[in-house]
């Protein structure tokens, strides 16, 4: 075993590479389970956002629009599943599934012409004295700016939630949807908005994906990423800067053991890879403990579809 | 009422369709474990029923089913098949072994054929290509070209295919260049273009400037583009669109001549259980043009040795070779039988690490 083969530095940069994406997608569907509904469709959105982002960034040649153009897509794929949820009503879990199915289905069909193209390359952000900086540099401030609006929209969703009266109405519908409709709250409006903001998350985290991350399109590329993202916003016991911390746990952990293995390192790769579903099931365990703590964590009307007439 | 008229028309409409197919078309279906756009190894199987379709005509109809998980949804998916009246079921990846002799023992009358496993009943086949000869090839390419002489390579599941892989490519890599060194990462998938970008990505900064991967993507090729002086091989498919770098060479898997000859079978009624290994020589294994961004010597040689491969005058696994722990494997001049080969389960001397299990 040769560890010393693992620059710190270098794990550490592909740490927040390798993230991204579960982050953007976990800190969407975040705020739409705050808003009181379960989109089980993440992975359908990732993926959807994946060759949206990637189509439009070929066709157009600019990775920004591409990531425009993946936010634009899932988003609209996310209305349907807030049109079928919100106002024919029907179940969350099942239609978040066969959102699932029928992204991971139409994505493979959009991008028909799209197999072995290479986008637009995503330029690093290259900052003259910062990026130089010896380990600060590589880890900070060398980045694409996807990494960088990722953490924004982290500290932007937790200052939206915690600090503004619309976060305050927002989690307020997902708590009690009747007590926030009787208050004059137009709940189905808000929690569509939710929707579509999630949608546009995993779009963004899809399009990270297939822009910079692999860079390429091909069929099935999420690969689970959207259910690891539902995980985390569970992990996080539905708080903002703790979807940060399980999202680069779970990436972290994904880079590390590989690095671990191409040092030599005799840890059972297996065990490496389930670690962070054990984090995840170490952490519900802790959660449910305590009634009290579990029913202040999750929203109260998560799940639960809404009628202004009952 | 109007159902029912709808039902008598749509009867009448069968009726009157039936003796227009009087004879009976054979069904031929395939089992994908990734999805027919990798651009890898189910690409290249697809590549093959869709051969199959263009020699046969009307007188083949084939289905398939892509990204199967291997386990037991496998069973559903080969069982939905044969229910549905496939014939002749290619069963396309190692981890399908138990589910296709499960599903054979309840479908006697069905033919299955399993690739690169190695378990055949009366109505299983098994059929396989020497990709090792091709990664003996990449292994001397890799090995003249590195030059921080450390060698990453991406295997997927420690099963002997894959070893034998790492084997063959260390043998030649460490037979030009003794200072090599292979760092072997296992990802546990075949199909996870994130996954095998991050374990490219991970070589590569631990200093590797060759990067060979036995999985079904093209995501590394990508990562050793966005690495400047990384070299890789197409894997399962030519991947031209990584040439003239980072990939150098591929192995390219050539499945159309073995699918029309075994659905040919079917329709003669002459099918049999067979395991086939077909290599450079048979034509099942190809390999992908050497770019100019190798130096001229190194590509001649290495295409020395590939026609040597295709005359069947050298064997990659060719003595004296020791194994991990410095006993003799083959002496010198000895060949390796496919016997152990096909169940090769260890590392050869010089290679550092275990295999998982």
């Amino acid at each position: 075993m040769d560890l010393s083969s693992i620059n710190p530095v270098l794990l550490l940069a592909s740490l927040m590479v390798a993230a991204t994406p579960i982050l953007l997608a976990a800190i969407g569907e975040l705020v739409v389970e705050k808003a009181g509904v379960l989109n089980l469709g993440v992975e359908g959105m990732m993926i959807t956002g994946a060759i949206c982002g990637f189509a439009v960034a070929v066709e157009s040649g600019s990775p920004a629009l591409g990531f425009l153009g993946a936010a634009l897509g899932s988003a609209l794929l996310s209305l349907v599943f807030a049109f079928l949820t919100q106002v024919l009503m029907s179940n969350q879990v099942a239609t978040g599934l066969a959102l699932t199915l029928f992204g991971l289905g139409i994505s493979s069909l959009m991008g028909q012409g799209y197999v072995g193209i290479k986008p637009p390359g995503t330029p690093d952000l290259d900052l003259p004295v910062l990026s130089d900086l010896p380990v600060l540099g590589p880890i900070l401030f060398s980045h694409d700016l996807v990494v960088y609006l990722s953490l924004g929209l982290v500290a932007g969703v937790w200052y939206g939630l915690n600090r503004t009266r619309a976060g305050l109405i927002l989690r307020a519908v997902g708590e009690n949807h009747d007590a926030a409709h009787a208050l004059g709250y137009r709940v189905t409006l808000i929690r569509t908005a939710a929707i579509a903001f999630g949608g546009a998350c995993a779009g963004l985290g899809g399009a990270y994906l297939s822009l910079v991350r692999v860079p390429q399109w091909t069929d099935g590329m999420t690969a689970g990423a959207g259910w690891i993202a539902l995980a985390i916003v569970v992990f996080a016991s539905w708080k903002a800067g703790r979807v940060l911390l399980g999202a680069y746990l779970f990436g972290g952990i994904a880079v590390l053991q590989l690095n671990l293995q191409a040092a030599g390192a005799r840890v059972p790769v297996e065990l490496l890879s389930m670690s962070p579903y054990l984090v995840t099931i170490a952490v519900l365990v802790i959660m449910s403990a305590d009634r009290s703590r579990a029913a202040l964590n999750a929203p109260a009307a998560l799940g639960r579809s809404f009628h202004a007439a009952r | 009422m109007k159902r029912r008229t709808l039902l008598a028309a749509a009867l009448a409409a069968t009726a009157l369709a039936g003796p227009l197919n009087a004879q009976d078309p054979v069904t031929v279906g395939f089992i994908y474990v990734g999805p027919i756009g990798d651009g890898g190894w189910t690409y290249e199987h697809n590549k093959g029923r869709l051969a199959v379709e263009e020699h046969f005509g009307d007188a083949v109809t084939t289905i398939f089913q892509e990204s199967v998980p291997e386990g037991a949804d496998a069973e559903r998916a080969m069982t939905q098949m044969a229910l549905s009246g496939a014939d002749l079921i290619f069963t396309t990846s190692f981890g399908y072994m138990d589910a296709t002799i499960a599903t054979a023992e309840k479908f006697p009358d069905v033919k299955f054929e399993h690739a690169t496993g190695f378990k055949r009943a009366d109505n299983v086949s098994t059929y396989s290509a020497r990709f090792y000869e091709g990664r003996a090839a990449q292994g001397h390419i890799a090995g003249k070209m590195t030059e921080s002489n450390i060698v990453g390579y991406i295997a997927s599941f420690p099963i002997p295919e894959v070893i034998r892989g790492i084997n063959a490519a260390y043998l030649h890599a460490s037979r030009v260049n003794p200072d090599v060194e292979f760092k072997i990462v296992w990802v546990y998938t075949w199909f996870d273009p994130a996954k095998e970008a991050d374990a490219a990505t991970a070589l590569i900064e631990q200093g590797a400037d060759v990067v060979l991967q036995h999985t079904d993507s093209t995501a590394p090729q990508a990562a050793a583009a966005e690495a400047e002086g990384v070299i890789t091989f197409g894997q399962a498919s030519d991947m031209y669109q990584f040439a003239p770098l980072p990939r150098v060479s591929s192995i390219i898997d050539d499945w159309a001549p073995y699918y029309i000859a075994r659905t040919q079978a079917v329709i003669d009624g002459t099918w049999q259980s067979e395991d086939t290994w077909d290599g450079i020589a048979e034509g099942m294994v190809a390999i992908g043009e050497i770019t100019d961004a190798v130096p001229a010597d190194v590509k001649a040689e290495a295409e020395a040795m590939i026609e040597a491969m295709r005359a069947k005058e050298y064997h990659p696994f060719t003595g004296p070779i020791n194994r991990q722990d410095g006993s003799v494997w083959l002496a010198d001049g000895e060949v390796a039988d496919d016997g152990t080969l096909l169940g090769m389960d260890f590392y050869i001397e010089g290679i550092e690490g275990e295999i998982p299990n």
